[in-house]
């Protein structure tokens, strides 16, 4: 038995011992199906993966304090993390990774590409910055029905805030005072371009400031400080007090995508550096050390999320490709001539 | 015996404003957003007084910023509203084209059906009106490219009326284009009742026998006021006004192709890839032993922008004349 050595106390923003566990298990879900993806591409199995190593923290934080059934997610294709803590099955995960029928997109999108009315999780594309706007329109839906108590949750890199419909969407929030939190998930890096070339500043969370609006700057590699900063922008944004500008420090561990060699930017002695606080092991011995988990329940936790997605793996692998022919549906409303 | 349906005589530019007005009054999940359509009531006055009626939350004064005026028109419709979106000209909409190609016209189609985006999004276009550079293009052929995106050219009150209730209804996102000299110029009668013209079905103002031309907008008038010259003459032309480039009506194209057994196209937006270009290529692959004449297509030059200038507008601009002249060039041919 894990006998504990240190019992810290620490601000829990009032989230269970079970909640706390449930976001470890949301952190190594995230990662050990994204570590599947890569392994899959290597295996020949998928043309294209990405990653989100670095990211686990902030977006289990994140998505606890996002209420299912209620708020709505609308997310960038870095978010796995996000998507499984509201509910997305690693099932679904595995669909998108093979570009199953099944799948939410139908095939038809890159990995995490969800679209979910049942999980409030909005249909997203590739382009950067472009979702600002839409979680911009559905706050201002919510406002204008006078929806109180719901949110929306829209999340976007650091390079994302270069981009005019970003300025556009948020400053638009801003004068609506929308229930919208705008949440940036900072790795530091844009590909390989580094938030040198990207802005001249080092904090986005400063740049609320020009928009009139708060900002909150949180360690991306702290789940709960991340849960209590959104949960509180969430909660502001709910009681219809307008958005937030919520920016979580993270790294990027991996390459880009598997089309990516990171090697060719930065150097292996800062991702080593920066893998020093990675922030899976480090909330595993947090729960450790104030004894929410003991090394028995970590390693029967490794042990599931592992079955977990190798049954995923096993199921997704086995369902069909979308058709030759569904490549023509849903062009429109009803049916659609190539030539119309 | 019929009674005659109530209506009222209006131009385009008030079949626009009540067509709106309706839709406001119909459905309260439906809502206008653009430049200066509050409290001016938008630069034509197409919106004048709906701010008081319907308040500022419905009747949305925006930044000056289109891509995000259709960005959160698109959030917006994925939420459940009916977005209306207003790009002031259709020379500010460049924009707002990711938003328009790349996220409007493919939400249905990327998330296989589980959202959708019924947005309509107006703007005024095309010349005449010594709009120069930057107040008088036309941009259609720039999205008639575009699968998932239906483009809509009306040229009467009553195809306003009857269309812009169609874009209003679709589940899925219409450009609807107005020719903005046609606004004050245009005047008919509109049925009082609501009502809905299918978008993609085009209409034949004049039925002839010698040639067809396809035509849209503005010069959906000009061609027919060309054609009935012609009458005179003793020339049959039929005139088959589009009212709809996406989805576009082939069958009327075709059908009455392989009745006058000659085609000429005539747009504003000027020739190379343009509208009439895909109207050519479509009846060169379907009815090409139909033809009696190689098609032509009499469209505006390929330069920039119609000129300020007096002179460097109405080079620009094709007269009636020019129209009749083609006409009867082809009748002949
Ligand atoms: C409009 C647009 N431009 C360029 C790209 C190519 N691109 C994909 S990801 C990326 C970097 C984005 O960086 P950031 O916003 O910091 O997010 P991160 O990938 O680091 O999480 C770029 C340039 C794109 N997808 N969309
Ligand atoms: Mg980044």
């Amino acid at each position: 038995m894990y006998a504990p050595r240190v019992v810290t106390h620490f601000e829990r923003f009032g989230l269970s011992d079970e909640q706390l566990r449930g976001m470890l298990h949301t952190m190594l879900m995230q990662r050990t199906l994204e570590n599947r993806g890569f392994q899959l591409n290597r295996q020949g199995k998928i043309p294209f993966a990405s990653a989100s190593e670095g990211h686990e923290a902030v977006q289990a934080g994140a998505a606890m304090a996002f209420e299912r059934g209620r708020d709505i997610l609308v997310p960038y294709y870095r978010d796995l993390g996000l998507d499984l803590g509201i509910g997305l099955t690693p099932y679904e995960v595995l669909l998108s990774l093979f570009a199953r029928a099944a799948d939410h997109s139908g095939g038809r999108q890159f990995p995490h590409h969800y679209a979910s009315k049942k999980l409030g999780r909005f249909t997203i594309s590739s382009i950067i910055a472009a979702q600002t706007a839409h979680a911009v329109g559905a706050a201002y839906a919510i406002k204008l029905r006078e929806e109180r108590g719901r949110a929306v949750l829209t999340t976007f890199g650091d390079g994302a805030t270069s981009e005019g419909e970003w300025h556009e969407a948020v400053n638009f929030a801003a004068i609506h005072k929308l229930p919208v939190v705008l949440l940036c998930e900072n790795n530091e890096w844009a590909i390989s371009t580094p938030q040198s070339k990207q802005m001249a500043v080092r904090d986005i969370y400063k740049k609320a400031a020009g928009y009139g609006i708060p900002g909150a700057l949180v360690d991306g590699f702290d789940p709960i400080a991340c849960y209590g900063a959104v949960r509180a922008a969430m909660q502001r944004a709910r009681s219809g007090d307008g958005p937030t500008l919520v920016e979580a420090k993270c790294y990027r561990f991996l390459s880009h995508t598997t089309d990516d060699d990171d090697r060719t930017y930065r150097t292996r002695e800062e991702v080593e550096e920066r893998r020093k606080d990675d922030p899976v092991p480090k909330f595993e011995r947090f729960l450790l050390e104030n004894a929410i988990l003991s090394s028995a329940d970590l390693e029967d936790l490794r042990a599931q999320v592992l079955a977990e997605a190798n049954d995923a793996t096993d199921r997704a692998e086995l369902m069909p490709y979308p058709l030759p022919s569904d490549l023509y549906a849903q062009v429109h409303a009803g049916p659609w001539e190539p030539w119309q | 015996m019929a009674v005659a349906s109530p209506s009222k005589v209006m131009t385009n530019v008030e079949a626009v404003r009540s067509t709106l007005y309706d839709a406001l009054k119909r459905d309260d999940k439906a809502v206008i957003l653009g430049e200066d359509v509050g409290n001016r009531g938008n630069v034509f006055l197409i919106t004048k007084g709906f701010i008081e009626e319907f308040g500022p939350e419905r009747i949305i004064d925006t930044p000056i910023a289109e891509a995000s005026i259709v960005g959160i028109a698109v959030g917006m419709a994925m939420e459940g509203l009916r977005p209306i979106a207003e790009i002031q000209f259709a020379d500010f909409i460049y924009p707002a084209f990711n938003q328009i190609v790349g996220e409007a016209a493919k939400t249905r189609y990327r998330s296989n059906g589980e959202y959708t985006c019924p947005m309509v999004i107006r703007t005024p276009y095309g010349g005449g009106v010594r709009g120069a550079l930057s107040h008088s293009v036309s941009v259609e052929a720039l999205f008639y490219h575009v699968p998932g995106l239906k483009i809509v050219v009306p040229s009467t009150p009553r195809d306003i009326k009857g269309l812009l209730n169609a874009a209003i209804e679709d589940p899925d996102p219409v450009l609807f284009l107005e020719h903005k000299r046609t606004y004050r110029l245009i005047k008919d009668d509109v049925p009082d009742e609501y009502f809905t013209i299918p978008i993609g079905k085009a209409n034949i103002t004049q039925e002839g026998t010698q040639l067809t031309v396809v035509s849209y907008g503005l010069y959906a008038h000009q061609s027919l006021e060309a054609a009935r010259k012609l009458q005179d003459e003793n020339l049959s032309v039929e005139v088959i006004d589009l009212r709809s480039v996406r989805p576009m009506d082939r069958n009327a194209i075709l059908d009455s192709v392989r009745k006058t057994h000659k085609l000429l196209i005539i747009h504003e937006d000027n020739k190379f890839g343009g509208v009439g270009a895909e109207i050519s290529a479509m009846v060169a692959e379907e009815a090409l032993f139909e033809l009696d004449a190689p098609i032509r297509r009499l469209c505006c030059p390929d330069v920039p922008a119609m000129g300020y200038a007096l002179p460097l507008e109405e080079e620009y601009m094709i007269s009636t004349d020019r129209m009749a002249e083609e006409m009867r060039a082809m009748v002949r041919f």
